[in-house]
């Protein structure tokens, strides 16, 4: 394929998303960085250039001051554990319904499986924000849930759903169990059933056959999915914002406060720089490593079968 | 083919539950009569009042053609950018610059939508400063923004389609004389459309729905739907955000059925393609 377009041609097809991506991901990261060591000032825009001329030389004027202060004002150390609590178990609970879901499409007639799929899809196509908006008619003192529970007489007070721990929960699996879905059954799509049934001949038992082969096999679809919730759900914004409780904020929302309601540009710069240096960027990382791992050994499965 | 156990198909009814009682609530309080979203008024229900209430409402409407022509712009220009990085993660095999592009393409996907936000609308901040060039934000800093985030669902869609067709069609249009140009027109693009049309709807859904990087690069002018929506619902229900959620659903599930016919016939005719080659050779 490498001779099937001219140089130019190739530095075109790689050049011009690399040289848009540059410009417009990359570089305002490194804008972020350098607005994290800079002063907040009452100024348009509201911060301290990071060089001043001294004597005709520019002299950089690097603060960690933002950085010192996110240590220690306790509220930022608690928003970044509380977030990551919530995105956690937010996961573990996606993985928990989403598997058997995945599982379930995967082993059923390819004419149902298209369906089912079309149903999981469905809602992830359709607003993100009013299917979290769908939650507050549901859980609110006045809402469908207490009204039901009311009705049979299983409470006798509106139960506080709203603006709990337990809303924020419900909202954010709610928003990204197709994320967990959609890669796992990609996954188990896949697996050779055969070895299922060599399995069971050798008198394996559906627990073992499950904890020995598909659990295995899957791995590559937990570890896509659980990307795709976890670190999305740690800066989540929208879900909190109307479900959340209003004395814990998650990350995202004191950051987006710092930002609008504050004006201090560089406080906010630094969290997100915490943000992608303690998260984004170690997760990324080792799934880099383990997409790496996973393509030798597809290679090396493939070998004999190219031999052959 | 082994079915799955009562168990993974009782999680997935269940699942499946979960995932449509928020909208089909959604869609039935949107027909009540009450402005109270959650008590059903059986005198007056079920009533199209609040669908009335949407359509002649000027803010949602103005709001609507905005996130429209956005989506309509991000969507095209994202699916032309990431059809070309997809070809080159795919076709181009080793070259300087891939890492980068494949790190680009991937982070977007999963970067919390906050630090995105601000990093684009402090490059538009540093941008103003140095060149004077954007002059406050609107529309097209939106625009811009939409389709750089755009871009890293087109490339994945896209180059999974071209990793999964062998390039020995490609190579074989070469050996016969083709020149590059005529093989991307006649061979891969004609292979590779139902992925780009794929990235497209995406895209286009995903600039639509956007809030949470748009509140950022937006500025105090202009306003999308989910801006309008989000302003609205922030502080608790509204009946006419359920006709609109009620419409959207609609309109989802009509392009998704019939696309899976469309889809559906397609395959078919492939199929009778197939066989008719195979019966002609024979």
């Amino acid at each position: 394929m490498a001779q099937l377009v001219s140089p130019a041609g190739r530095r075109l097809v790689a050049g011009i998303p690399i040289a848009w991506l540059s410009a417009l991901f990359l570089i305002p990261f490194l804008i972020v960085l350098k607005l994290s060591f800079s002063e907040v000032r009452l100024a348009i825009p509201p911060y301290a250039p990071l060089f001043v001329l001294r004597h005709g030389v520019p002299v950089p004027q690097l603060h960690l001051s933002n950085y010192t202060f996110l240590l220690t004002d306790p509220l930022y150390a608690r928003a970044l554990a509380y977030s990551v609590q919530v995105a956690a178990l937010s996961t573990i609970v996606c993985l928990l319904l989403g598997y058997p879901m995945a599982y379930a499409i995967a082993r059923s007639s390819p004419t149902r499986r298209s369906v089912l799929l079309m149903l999981v899809m469905l809602p992830f196509w359709t607003s993100f924000l009013l299917r979290v908006y769908a939650w507050i008619g549901l859980l609110k003192s006045d809402g469908v849930i207490n009204n039901v529970l009311l009705a049979l007489g299983l409470v006798h007070q509106p139960l506080a759903l709203l603006q709990t721990d337990f809303s924020v929960y419900i909202g954010i699996v709610y928003s990204y169990l197709p994320f967990m879905v959609l890669p796992l059954y990609a996954n188990l799509e896949k697996h050779d059933l055969t070895l299922l049934e060599a399995a069971a001949d050798l008198g394996a038992r559906p627990v073992t056959r499950f904890t020995r082969i598909t659990l295995p096999q899957s791995v590559p679809g937990i570890a896509a999915g659980s990307l795709l919730v976890f670190i999305p759900a740690v800066g989540e914004y929208i879900v909190p914002s109307l479900l959340g409780r209003t004395d814990q904020l998650m990350i995202g929302r004191v950051l987006s406060d710092e930002f609008f309601e504050n004006r201090d540009w560089p406080i906010a710069s630094a969290v997100a720089i915490v943000m992608l240096v303690l998260l984004v960027a170690p997760i990324l990382l080792l799934q880099r490593f383990e997409r790496r791992e996973l393509a030798s050994q597809e290679l090396l499965a493939q070998q004999p079968e190219a031999g052959s | 083919m082994r079915s799955a156990g009562y168990f993974s198909r009782t999680m997935l009814v269940v699942g499946l539950l979960f995932l449509y009682a928020p909208i089909l609530s959604l869609i039935v309080f949107s027909f009540n009569n009450s402005r109270l979203v959650t008590v059903w008024d059986a005198a007056h229900s079920p009533t199209l009042k609040w669908y009335g209430v949407l359509l002649t409402n000027g803010q949602i409407l103005e709001a609507a053609w905005l996130s429209i022509r956005i989506a309509l712009i991000a969507a095209t220009a994202a699916s032309v950018l990431g059809t070309l990085a997809g070809m080159a993660l795919a076709r181009l095999g080793a070259f300087r610059g891939r890492g980068l592009l494949l790190g680009m393409t991937t982070a977007p996907i999963v970067m919390p939508e906050v630090i995105t936000g601000l990093a684009l609308l402090l490059l538009y901040v540093a941008l103003e400063q140095a060149i004077g060039w954007p002059h406050g934000t609107g529309p097209v800093t939106i625009a811009l923004a939409h389709i750089t985030f755009c871009i890293a669902y087109v490339t994945v869609v896209v180059q999974s389609r071209l990793v999964g067709f062998d390039e020995s069609l490609e190579e074989a249009a070469m050996d016969l004389g083709a020149s590059p140009a005529t093989v991307f027109r006649r061979i891969t693009l004609p292979l590779i459309a139902p992925a780009i049309l794929a990235g497209w709807m995406l895209a286009f859904t995903l600039s639509w729905d956007d809030l949470v990087i748009t509140q950022f690069v937006a500025g105090p002018g202009s306003s999308t739907l989910p801006m309008v929506v989000f302003s609205k619902v922030r502080f608790g229900v509204s009946p006419d955000v359920n006709a609109l959620a009620t419409l959207m659903v609609l309109l989802v599930s009509v392009g998704m059925v019939v696309s899976a016919i469309f889809m559906h016939y397609r395959e078919r005719r492939r199929e009778r393609d197939v066989q008719r080659a195979a019966a002609a050779n024979a």
